[in-house]
């Protein structure tokens, strides 16, 4: 099963990027390659300066899920950015920046995380994505 | 029959999908025929080694459960 799965990530909070980075090192576990599009608020987590911060969470966590959400950190889950860390080392992980997104933040490829492999425009994107399955979160 | 383990993972207290990102990881590290012995207790291993299995073409030799920890045994291919 090497289909390759295509992300476009938006979102920039904790809780949807762990369970991004969750679906990503799965994928690079089975020997699927993964291309992840870095849009809008996920772009802006990956700056290499935050990038280990407190990011929030979604609105629908609340302060129950907060809790339930800190306490599982305490317990020493791993970050997001950790298991992406992992998951580009055991299998095929490519991360692109979105060229609009780095205008939007007015960002150069410096002030990303390593994590980060270059910066794309959404056609690129779309060629990756070529016969991949696509997910956005 | 006993299998010779090659090398054991304690993955025991990791939350998914580190169970099996840490086995993908050491499995790399082996060489065909060697023989991996995981501990796990993430409730969701059971079915996510036999997948890892399945997809990957490394077979799994032995599935067991003692109380709350999962013990899966994987030969490389």
């Amino acid at each position: 099963m090497n289909r390759t799965l295509a992300i476009g990530l938006f979102s920039g909070t904790d809780d949807r990027l762990n369970a991004a980075a969750v679906l990503i090192a799965g994928a690079a576990a089975l020997g699927r390659p993964v291309h992840v599009f870095l849009q809008y608020w996920a772009l802006a987590a990956f700056r290499g300066a935050i990038i280990d911060e407190d990011h929030g969470l979604a609105p629908e966590a609340g302060a129950a899920g907060a809790d339930a959400v800190h306490r599982l950190a305490r317990l020493g889950q791993a970050s997001w950015a950790e298991t992406l860390r992992q998951a580009k080392e055991i299998g095929q992980v490519e991360i692109q920046a979105c060229s609009l997104s780095m205008d939007l933040f007015e960002l150069e490829a410096d002030d990303l995380d390593p994590l980060v492999d270059g910066v794309e425009g959404v056609t690129a994107f779309w060629l990756a994505a070529s016969d991949a399955d696509v997910l956005f979160i | 029959m006993t299998i010779q383990i090659t090398r054991q993972l304690d993955a025991r207290g990791l939350t998914c999908p580190m169970p099996i990102v840490k086995t993908a990881q050491a499995m790399r590290e082996l060489a065909a025929g060697e023989v991996l012995e995981v501990l796990a207790t993430d409730a969701g291993s059971v079915k996510d080694f036999a997948a890892w299995s399945r997809t990957t073409g490394n077979p799994l030799v032995e599935s067991s459960v003692d109380g709350s920890v999962f013990r899966f045994v994987l030969r490389k291919a």
